[in-house]
């Protein structure tokens, strides 16, 4: 049994490995057999995961010894506990779906076969990541998913953006990642160790360690948090490093859905609830967390409110909700925070793939300004896209209803420093994720045809492969979040909070230090505040629609700032991507390259050759000089042996 | 009696006189030779050896050399021949292709 | 004292013909003075009681060897040879090296240790004669190493003839 869970990651290896090797001659347009098999597969072996999970069992074993050097041994090994599952059913679940989905986005590309092995290299690293029990293997699957990421946005790499925006994504990430290298590094330091389960449980022995970092005298559990936090920053497209995943969306649509929505940019998240035994011994850590959870959040909803592309509008509100997630760990709520991860991914997976068929049905045109009316070319589309969009904004007894809720309930009552500063906020962007949420649906299906005719005339509804998909993911966007019902419902009709229960051996589960009536005020509140933003966002978009152009103007400096992202693309270009380049032309090509290598790679031979020049005078090629210097040494030695 | 010695030091002059000869001759041809006296006055010391210390190792060894010898002389003989035909001399001197 | 006598003249005539050999100015001149050299070596080896030794010297050595250099020597412009000096530049580095080799090897003579002394002795190898004595050793405890002489001469002829010969043009 034990064995059967090494499948998981390695039946989408060994897709990959096939589709790499044989999809271009052999495969072509079948490839996409080999990756649906392998994750339908994974699929399966996750499932009895789960239930061998729920049946109690936690499962930690090593397959194989990585590297052993002295006291410091890594293995490929899996730890699978209540967080790995719900992760495990999330990945495979997405990631099957969207591999079905890709037979029909992705049908003709000429590079199929490709697409499918990063598909599958995608899925097997970040199975990887997620089953990991050392800091290590995590690391590895962490990098392996970067990887692919990059892999998959530069996918149309002939594409000058496409191939800039893939860079842009690995070197953003290298920012996060190098924090997140160190921390492991001061793991291992302190711990001698990089194991989950002895580095959690000795965590506290160290609660109020303290560690020379830099000179400074630092709390070494926030410093290790904090830098654990960095990669996650980087990974999850937080604040400051959230600027890569908006220009991610050139990569093919079902990517984003799977990579940049539901699977790689939660593994953040994941890091973050998995170390939550560091995590909690600082109360620093998690008010970054929460801080940084939060700001991002109503940063990115705000930039979503102006954004006139279909895909980048959904990646803002990804970063968005990423936001949510961190603001819920940062509050101590982990539960919370990974219930929404898992609803998330269900739903918001779903809007990309339905922006895939609309952009399928488009020709690839992503300006919603030039859409509208499309409910009418495609039903289950629209139908399923509204759903996923009634579930993010929070819309009553939806997956998203639930998971926010429980955020922003833990926020308010969870007792954390910045609760209630944090619950306002999360409250605003709930606000502000419904309107942005029903902007985009009201300018995409609604209304007038506002495109070409050409376009209009090649409107239709997606293939089979694309549509069932978006059904399949809909039933997970309404019915995901029925297994964290919170007890305040539950009671009344008889379920628990399952997954709070679920998850409480590994993460904790804080009680609120609220009454009932409070969270039902809270939820009232925050529903009513959902709901008056998909109002007002009818208001302005169905009823007068002229009324958005007009408050643009007049707030036009602001409308400006929004528009443009608050200009941190710039900022950064300024303040790193010019000096960078200022460095390398000025510092690196003109005196490093010419005067220091260049004069030692030029130099060494040329010395070699004058030194040379000298020696070859001995070559005069007349064999008498030859042997009599073969006799002259007979001579020594016979001289040296005389003389002994 | 004549002592081991007066043989060796035979030997060992012929030796010299065939080594001064391959280092200092022109011709190739000459050179070979001196290689040849090199080779008796080995066989000189050998076959000496044998008969002061009863022994017929050394007379199987001088078979041998001279066997060799000959095989040499043939093939040296033949490089000759083909150099000869290429070169149009048989002087060293004139031959400096792996000058550096 | 008649074998010092003896010894004396061969030894004495096998040097001055050695350096005959070396500085002649015409090769003919050297061969002929190469062919009384061995000669007197063989002389040399019936001294030392190794008449199958002395006898191969003069077939081998003096028929067939140095046959083959006299042939060779007349492709040469011996009109040409003569007329040029017959040392490199650099003799007196050759004999300087040389000298000093001898006077190096000789000094170690005076350390010369004297091995076992074997069952070859005088009037055994009479009794049996040389011949017969080296054959038998020749064809027992020697047959590997004398097959392989056999190999080495083959591929002397092979190798000489694949050397020596034009390029077949067509």
């Amino acid at each position: 049994m034990m064995t059967s869970y090494a499948l998981i990651p390695l039946l989408p290896l060994a897709a990959f490995v096939i589709n790499i090797l044989l999809g271009r001659k052999l495969l072509k347009e079948n490839a996409h057999w080999v990756s649906i098999a392998a994750v339908a597969g994974s699929w399966v072996v996750a499932v009895m995961a789960l239930f061998d999970v729920l049946s109690g069992a936690k499962i930690n074993y090593d397959v194989y010894t990585w590297m052993l050097s002295g006291g410091f041994k890594v293995s490929v090994g899996f730890l699978i506990d209540q967080l790995t599952v719900v992760m495990l059913i999330v990945v495979t679940t997405c990631s099957m779906l969207i591999h079905i989905y890709s037979v029909g986005y992705m049908h003709g590309d000429p590079g199929y076969y490709r697409f499918f092995s990063y598909l599958s290299l995608f899925t097997f690293s970040m199975l990887m990541l997620v089953m990991a029990n050392n800091f290590l293997q995590l690391y590895f699957g962490w990098e392996g998913v970067g990887l692919c990421s990059y892999f998959l946005i530069g996918y149309y790499f002939d594409k000058k953006s496409a191939s800039d925006a893939g860079k842009k994504a690995f070197i953003v990430n290298r920012f996060g990642d190098f924090g997140f290298g160190i921390g492991i590094f001061i793991i291992f330091l302190t711990f001698g160790n990089v194991y989950y389960e002895p580095v959690f449980s000795q965590a506290g022995n160290f609660a109020n360690a303290s560690i020379n970092f830099l000179g400074f005298d630092v709390h070494l559990m926030t410093l290790i948090a904090l830098l654990l936090f960095c990669g996650s920053v980087g990974k999850s497209a937080q604040m400051p490093l959230h600027v890569w995943l908006p220009d991610a969306m050139e990569g093919p649509t079902p990517v984003s859905a799977l990579i940049h929505a539901a699977t790689m940019v939660t593994a953040g998240v994941f890091l973050v609830a998995r170390c939550s035994p560091i995590f909690s011994l600082s109360e620093t850590a998690l008010m970054v967390v929460a801080l940084t959870g939060a700001i991002t959040s109503l940063f990115a909803a705000t930039i979503g409110l102006v954004q006139n592309d279909l895909k980048r509008i959904i990646a803002y509100s990804t970063v968005s909700q990423l936001g949510y997630m961190f603001l819920a760990c940062g509050v101590g709520a982990y539960t919370a925070g990974v219930f929404h991860l898992y609803t998330h991914a269900f739903f918001k997976a779903l809007l990309f793939l339905c922006a895939g068929s609309v952009m399928h049905a488009m020709g690839g045109e992503l300006n919603i300004q030039k859409m509208g009316n499309l409910k009418k070319y495609m039903p289950v589309t629209y139908i399923t896209m509204l759903i996923a969009s009634f579930s993010i904004s929070g819309f009553p007894f939806l997956a998203g209803f639930f998971s926010k809720d429980e955020i922003l309930w833990m926020a308010y009552s969870g007792g954390s420093p910045v609760g209630k500063f944090v619950w306002a906020i999360g409250t605003l962007v709930a606000f502000l994720t419904a309107f942005y949420s029903f902007r985009l649906i009201f300018l995409t299906f609604h209304g007038s045809f506002r495109g070409t005719h050409d376009q209009e005339h090649h409107l239709h509804e997606s293939p089979k492969s694309m549509t069932v998909p978006l059904m399949l993911l809909c039933v997970g966007a309404v019915a995901a979040g029925w297994v964290g019902i919170p007890a305040l419902i539950g009671e009344q009709i008889g379920v628990h909070n399952y997954i709070a229960e679920f998850m409480k051996p590994v993460l904790g589960h804080p009680e609120g230090h609220g009454t009932h009536g409070e969270e039902l005020g809270i939820m009232i509140f925050s529903t009513l505040v959902g709901l008056s933003g998909i109002g007002l966002a009818y208001f302005m978009y169905i009823l007068r629609p002229e009324l958005p152009g007009r408050i643009a103007q007049q707030f036009s400096a602001v409308h400006r700032v929004l528009f443009n992202k608050y200009y941190v693309d710039e900022f950064y270009d300024f303040i790193i991507i010019r000096p960078t380049i200022w460095i390398a032309k000025n510092v690196l090509i003109g005196v490093t390259d010419a005067r220091i290598i260049e004069a030692i790679v030029n130099g060494v031979p040329n010395a070699i050759a004058a030194f040379s020049s000298g020696l070859r005078r001995v070559q005069t090629g007349l064999m008498q000089h030859y042997a009599t210097i073969m006799a002259t040494g007979i001579l020594l030695i016979v001289a040296m042996m005389l003389l002994r | 009696m004549v002592p081991l010695n007066w043989y060796l030091i035979l030997s060992a002059a012929v030796f010299m006189i065939g080594m001064f000869g391959f280092l200092t001759r022109k011709n190739v041809i000459i050179m070979f030779m001196s290689v040849e006296l090199m080779l008796n006055a080995v066989n000189i010391s050998l076959v000496s050896f044998s008969h002061y210390l009863q022994d017929m190792r050394g007379h199987i060894l001088v078979f041998f050399i001279i066997t060799v010898a000959a095989a040499e002389a043939a093939i040296g003989l033949a490089i000759i021949l083909a150099l000869f035909r290429n070169k149009q001399t048989a002087h060293v001197d004139e031959m400096n292709e792996m000058k550096g | 004292m008649l074998q010092q006598l003896f010894f004396g003249y061969y030894a004495f005539t096998i040097i001055i013909l050695s350096l005959l050999v070396v500085t002649r100015r015409n090769p003919v001149h050297s061969v002929m003075w190469m062919l009384l050299l061995f000669f007197h070596i063989a002389g040399l080896y019936l001294f030392l009681n190794a008449e199958f030794i002395a006898a191969i010297q003069v077939i081998v050595y003096a028929g067939a060897i140095l046959v083959l250099f006299l042939f060779v020597v007349l492709l040469l412009n011996l009109k040409e040879e003569i007329s040029l000096k017959q040392f490199v530049g650099s003799w007196p580095a050759g004999l300087f090296v040389t000298g000093l080799l001898f006077v190096s090897v000789v000094s170690v003579l005076g350390s010369y240790i004297q091995g076992p002394i074997g069952k070859y002795s005088i009037a055994a190898v009479r009794s049996e004669t040389h011949t017969k004595a080296l054959g038998k050793l020749l064809y027992t405890e020697y047959l590997f190493p004398f097959e392989i002489a056999s190999l080495i001469l083959l591929v002397a002829v092979i190798g000489a003839i694949v050397l020596a010969k034009r390029k077949l043009r067509s």
